[in-house]
């Protein structure tokens, strides 16, 4: 082997060494700083795997519950449905002055991503403890948290969507002389149709989990029946809500599976 | 009596880059002309000049009795519609039928409205059927554009560009992305059109061999200038070397073989 491959070769056995020794050194710095210790934390698990596998089953009491819980969680399913379909509605609209391949000039485009921008890096959470101010602990507060969020991410991914799929379509439309709102309807909403059904399907599972987390803030909707029972350390009640949340998530993943193959 | 006449027209891009450098060429009305030259040499910019799909920064452009260069949209969007365009990528509405991307070329003349709702007339599409037979595409008509072959694809795009009832059909490398046998079949339709319809066709191609067969005049642009105009046969292997910037028999078209 001539001497050049060799040093090649060397070279990179040496930057793997070096980088695996910089991990090395990073996880001591930082567990020292912290007082993480690795044994003491591995040998806790099985006592906190027994611990929730004593106090987190749902029992017969927590089963008593479950209409109770079933109503809330389809209000919430429900809120998120409307939420994602409402704010897809004004995201796609404002998507349009937001894509190059429709052809508003660049500063309009700039806006409309800094806003969206804005919107959407604002976590929903901070957007709830915000509102809350404007609307108290109300359903509302939680609608808005989630539509803000969620009109701020659908619209970055419609712009993305449109620039990709619709920017041929939209070129031959505007050189055989159609207005700009025929061309929407007959190559940007037929092209884009699939990626901005999909993200909605996405958009609507993200927020059942999110609204979760605001309803507990919020006081409202599954978050708020968690927090009660958590808070009464009705432990079985408690974790019979996280298992009809995982299992609503599931089976909403499960259809717009179905519904993407369909429409596709 | 021409139809589309170019006066000093150059267009540069952020300050530096000239893309046209002071082009003036006149063409007639039924014409058939081909504009060949090196990929960048400024055939696209050409064409998309007329339709103001790119904007030229300084001369005229007068098509059809009016300069182009001063147009408000409405009377621009006017101008679209008796303007077809053909593209390299067929750019076609891929999930919509081959029907429905036919009648897409009288959007144009048609209301809001009704071209929101996709609501033709009876005459229309009938029009659409005919102008697919005659493209040999009727079988294809309720296919998705997604299931076509890059040829069948081609032909849907210059059906869509028949629908328009236009005066003139741009075509920005028609053939660049088909073999040569739909390469064939696109250029035999496109010199049908210009024949039967009298439609004028301007259309850009990389290969010299056909531009040679088919067209009544050549156009070669090199570097944003034109350096050739003239009549196939005038096109000497010394003049394709000077279009293309490349000496001795460096290229990969024969012409010798093609002109016997």
């Amino acid at each position: 082997m001539n001497e050049s491959v060799k040093k090649v070769f060397f070279r990179r056995k040496i930057t793997y060494l070096v980088i695996f020794a910089a991990l090395i050194a990073v996880y001591i710095i930082s567990a020292s700083a912290t007082e993480f210790h690795l044994s003491e934390g591995l040998a806790s698990f099985p006592k906190a795997m027994a611990w929730i596998g004593h106090n987190l089953m749902p029992d017969e009491k927590a089963m008593k519950r479950f209409p109770k819980i079933l109503d809330k969680l389809i209000e919430t399913a429900l809120l998120s449905v409307a939420v994602t379909v409402i704010a897809a509605i004004f995201a796609f609209f404002f998507s349009l002055f937001g894509s190059k391949a429709t052809g508003f000039n660049g500063i309009v485009n700039r806006i409309v991503r800094i806003v969206a921008a804005f919107f959407r890096n604002v976590p929903d959470v901070v957007w709830a403890m915000l509102l809350m101010f404007s609307f108290g602990q109300n359903i509302l507060t939680g609608f808005f948290a989630l539509f803000f969020t969620t009109f701020g991410l659908l619209t970055r991914a419609f712009i993305e969507t449109i620039d990709e799929v619709s920017a041929a379509g939209i070129e031959a439309l505007n050189a055989s002389g159609a207005n700009f709102i025929q061309t929407v309807f007959q190559a940007i909403i037929p092209s884009a149709m699939p990626g901005i059904v999909t993200w909605i399907l996405y958009m609507i599972e993200t927020n059942i989990r999110n609204s979760t987390l605001i309803g507990i803030l919020t006081a409202t909707g599954i978050g708020y029946l968690f927090d009660l029972y958590y808070k009464r350390l009705d432990f079985s009640s408690a974790s019979l809500v996280v298992v009809s949340i995982i299992v609503l998530v599931i089976a909403i993943e499960l259809v717009s599976n179905l519904i993407r193959r369909v429409i596709l | 009596m021409p139809i589309l006449e170019f006066q000093n027209v150059s267009k540069v891009y952020n300050n530096t880059a000239k893309a046209l450098d002071n082009v003036s060429f006149s063409i007639d009305e039924g014409e058939f002309v081909s504009i060949i030259g090196p990929s960048g040499a400024g055939k696209s910019t050409v064409l998309r000049c007329i339709n103001r799909l790119i904007d030229a920064t300084s001369g005229s452009i007068v098509y059809d009795g009016q300069n182009v260069m001063k147009l408000k949209k409405r009377e621009l969007r006017q101008v679209r519609t008796k303007t077809g365009m053909i593209f390299q990528h067929y750019n076609l509405v891929d999930r919509l039928s081959v029907i429905e991307n036919v009648l897409h070329g009288r959007l144009g003349q048609k209301s809001t409205v009704c071209g929101v709702l996709g609501a033709y007339s009876e005459q229309e599409k009938e029009r659409a059927f005919a102008i697919l037979d005659e493209l040999g595409l009727a079988d294809q008509a309720y296919k998705r554009c997604d299931e076509l072959s890059g040829g069948q694809k081609q032909r849907v795009g210059i059906a869509r560009s028949i629908m328009q009832d236009p005066k003139l059909i741009l075509c920005d490398e028609p053939i660049a992305s088909l073999d040569p046998r739909a390469s064939k079949v696109i250029m035999d339709h496109l010199q049908k059109i210009n024949c039967e319809r009298k439609i004028t066709c301007i259309v850009n191609l990389h290969q010299v061999d056909v531009a040679l067969k088919y067209s009544e005049r050549i156009i070669g642009v090199s570097a944003g200038k034109i350096v050739f105009d003239g009549r196939p046969d005038e096109l000497t292997d010394d003049k394709i070397h000077a279009i293309y910037g490349s000496d001795g028999s460096d290229l990969i078209t024969d012409i010798q073989g093609e002109k016997s």
